[in-house]
């Protein structure tokens, strides 16, 4: 008896040990263990996939939260430790206080470049703690979600939530093939103090504004297939742009008090869409999965008749930290509202 | 007419000639013909134009002007007094004051306008510290001391701005923060007109009152004494006024360097190192380089090319140009 008890206890240790190999973005088989009970995060859109598919694996994050993102995040959540990031611009995390945290996998989700190999390398080399890295492109979070389900241990929830995600965007896409180009709104994304940093189509932050049907004003300088971009507010006028889109709450009273915008036809009728960026932006930061409801949220902007259909429902379902779906779902209303009653006044 | 009349004339007429086709430069496009109907009367053209003429480039190419003015007289005035041909407007830490000043009201999340009054306030904050440190110091060259110390000073605010740039969310603030340090005209429009001009103006025709004693800073200070000038104190008038002007330029475009380094010297090739003539030359061609400088950043590509950028690229092989003929006027 007592050695089958060994024998058990044997089994369960090997078990514990058991690794399983997963490729990730860059083509790195890397063995990760079979049970993962906590990821660490390395950046901010890699923080919002876990906590999209196992809030209770997440080790902490990046930055501590500030006070107005706390109310919307599940309170077991936003009490999780400040651990600094790996990656992205700065590395702020202190390789000694991420190992005391004993994270069971490293997770980095965006660009998969060398740069960003060869740092999770020299990281798991240091650790001994495996790190996988995963493209952030909006477009392949279907298959980004089931790679990573199944690399820390929540297959089903990663399965679940991709063919959600694989819904929702086959269907934006196919009702938006039927609105011919010419019928498209032509969207001008404004971002910094000015409103006049923007995004350039192709872009990563403006692929929320392609895949939700809008024509990005924004054109890259040939060769350079820059992110993000100063433009002079000429080149505004001359783009003329339907509707503004911006992350700025402040920016539409402002650009409503400055003369030289109201020949901005978006200006001039009252078009500048104001994106929720609570507790995540819903355009582009961080860029991750947090961006569909940003798709979901402009569609219904930018093409209300082909998606008459209001957004709550569907966004309760997008994550499993339900009162961040709930709050979020309150918020967005009041963005539609906002839009109706624009609509109808105009 | 005298040398100096005749490059001050022709600079001046070169300015204006300048603006004028900078009035008629832009992405959007508007016939040469409209502008001057839209200056002459805004009724005779469609509201879109008299829109971009007014409002967009005029305000746009006064601000380039201004700037380029306070920076260059700032620069012209530095290096009189400093008797040192490698120091400019940002010598005594106005910039780098700005910079934090600017940078801490982006991380804030404050409005443009916060941006710009932070902005003023850090740079006159610098140098006033740079001053309260200097001062007490007697052990070294005054001159020397102050430079130095503004070095030091300069070096820990840039370790504020690190800082800052460090914290700072990499998806909305680090851009903006980068974009604030590279400078900028994009959104310069009549509402910054008012608070740019009240400091430049003010703080060049106070350089414009004292240019003859200026020259007597070149002097050593004991022969400037003998001469019965008060040298502590037109030293720091010198300074609050180059100050006030680099920190009111600093303010509404962001960090443009080169520009308060490199035309004081081109002006000083040109009608030599009094003072009394320096000064409005260099005015003008700082004014000159700097509208031409913000046109083709504006015009080239349909982004905006920073000024700074342009301003590196152009004032460093002149600087370098400038360096190899030094001996013409010293």
């Amino acid at each position: 008896m007592r050695r089958l008890v060994a024998l058990l206890g044997f089994v369960a240790c090997a078990w514990a040990n058991a690794q399983i190999a997963v490729t990730d973005a860059t083509g790195r088989a890397v063995n990760v263990p079979a049970t993962i009970s906590k990821v660490h995060a390395a950046g901010p859109p890699a923080s919002v996939f876990v906590l999209a598919l196992a809030p209770g694996k997440l080790a902490g994050w990046t930055r501590a939260l500030r006070s107005d993102e706390i109310p919307f995040l599940p309170p077991e959540v936003a009490r999780l430790p400040e651990l600094g990031r790996l990656t992205g611009r700065g590395n702020t995390a202190n390789v000694e206080v991420l190992m005391a945290t004993r994270p069971d996998l490293i997770v980095d989700i965006g660009s998969t470049s060398q740069t960003y190999v060869s740092l999770a390398e020299r990281v798991t080399q240091t650790t001994g703690i495996p790190y996988l890295l995963f493209d952030g492109r909006l477009r392949d979070t279907p298959r980004l979600l089931r790679e990573l389900g199944r690399a820390i241990g929540v297959a089903a929830e990663g399965e679940a939530l991709a063919a959600y995600v694989d819904a929702s965007l086959a269907t934006i896409a196919s009702r938006i093939a039927t609105i011919p180009e010419a019928q498209r709104p032509r969207v001008f994304y404004a971002r910094g103090p000015n409103g006049l940093a923007t995004a350039p189509r192709g872009s990563l932050q403006a692929e929320v504004l392609e895949l939700a049907g809008a024509r990005n004003v924004a054109e890259p300088p040939p060769g350079f297939p820059g992110n993000l971009v100063n433009v002079s507010l000429e080149q505004v006028l001359l783009w003329q742009p339907d509707i503004i889109v911006t992350t700025d709450s402040a920016f539409p009273a402002a650009v409503r008090g400055r003369p030289e915008w109201q020949a901005v036809p978006a200006v001039k009728n009252e078009r500048i869409y104001v994106a929720p960026e609570l507790p995540f932006g819903w355009i582009d930061a961080p860029p991750a999965l947090n961006r569909l409801l940003g798709v979901e949220w402009l569609v219904r902007i930018l093409h209300p008749k082909a998606f008459p259909e209001p957004l709550g429902p569907a966004s309760r379902n997008f994550t499993r930290a339900s009162i961040t779906a709930r709050r979020r779902t309150r918020r967005s209303k009041r963005c539609c509202v906002r839009r109706a009653s624009r609509a109808n006044a105009s | 007419m005298t040398r100096y009349a005749i490059v001050l004339s022709a600079s001046i007429a070169f300015t204006i000639a300048l603006a004028v086709v900078a009035l008629g430069l832009g992405r959007y496009p508007v016939a040469v013909s409209d502008v001057l109907r839209a200056l002459v009367d805004r009724s005779q053209v469609p509201e879109a134009i008299a829109q971009v003429v007014w409002n967009v480039r005029l305000p746009r190419i006064a601000g380039a002007l201004m700037v380029g003015m306070a920076l260059a007289c700032a620069g012209a005035a530095f290096q009189q007094m400093f008797r040192n041909p490698l120091v400019a407007p940002d010598t005594l830490g106005v910039s780098a004051g700005a910079a934090l000043g600017a940078v801490g009201a982006i991380f804030l999340g404050l409005s443009i306008l916060a941006i710009q009054a932070l902005a003023f306030a850090g740079g006159l904050a610098a140098v006033a510290l740079v001053w309260l440190i200097a001062s007490r110091m007697r052990t070294l060259d005054p001159l020397v001391t102050l430079i130095l110390t503004g070095i030091v000073v300069a070096g820990l605010v840039g370790a504020g701005i690190s800082l800052i740039k460090y914290l700072a969310d990499p998806y909305n603030q680090l851009p903006a923060i980068t974009f604030w340090l590279l400078g900028s005209f994009a959104s310069f429009g009549r509402q910054d007109l008012a608070g740019a001009f009240l400091p430049i103006a003010l703080a060049v025709v106070a350089m414009w009152l004292v240019r003859w004693r200026v020259n007597l800073l070149t002097l050593d200070d004991d022969e400037a004494r003998a001469l019965g000038v008060p040298v502590g104190a037109l030293r720091a008038y010198v300074i609050c006024a180059a100050t006030l002007a680099t920190a009111g330029a600093v303010a509404v475009s962001g960090i443009i360097g080169w520009i308060g380094l490199v035309v004081p010297h081109c002006a000083r090739l040109v009608v030599g190192p009094e003072f009394t003539r320096l000064l409005p030359v260099s005015a003008v061609f700082g004014a000159a380089f700097m509208l031409a400088v913000d046109t083709l950043g504006r015009t080239m590509a349909t982004i905006e090319i920073p000024p700074g950028i342009l301003t590196a690229l152009v004032g460093s092989p002149v600087f370098v140009y400038l360096l190899a003929r030094v001996r013409r006027y010293e």
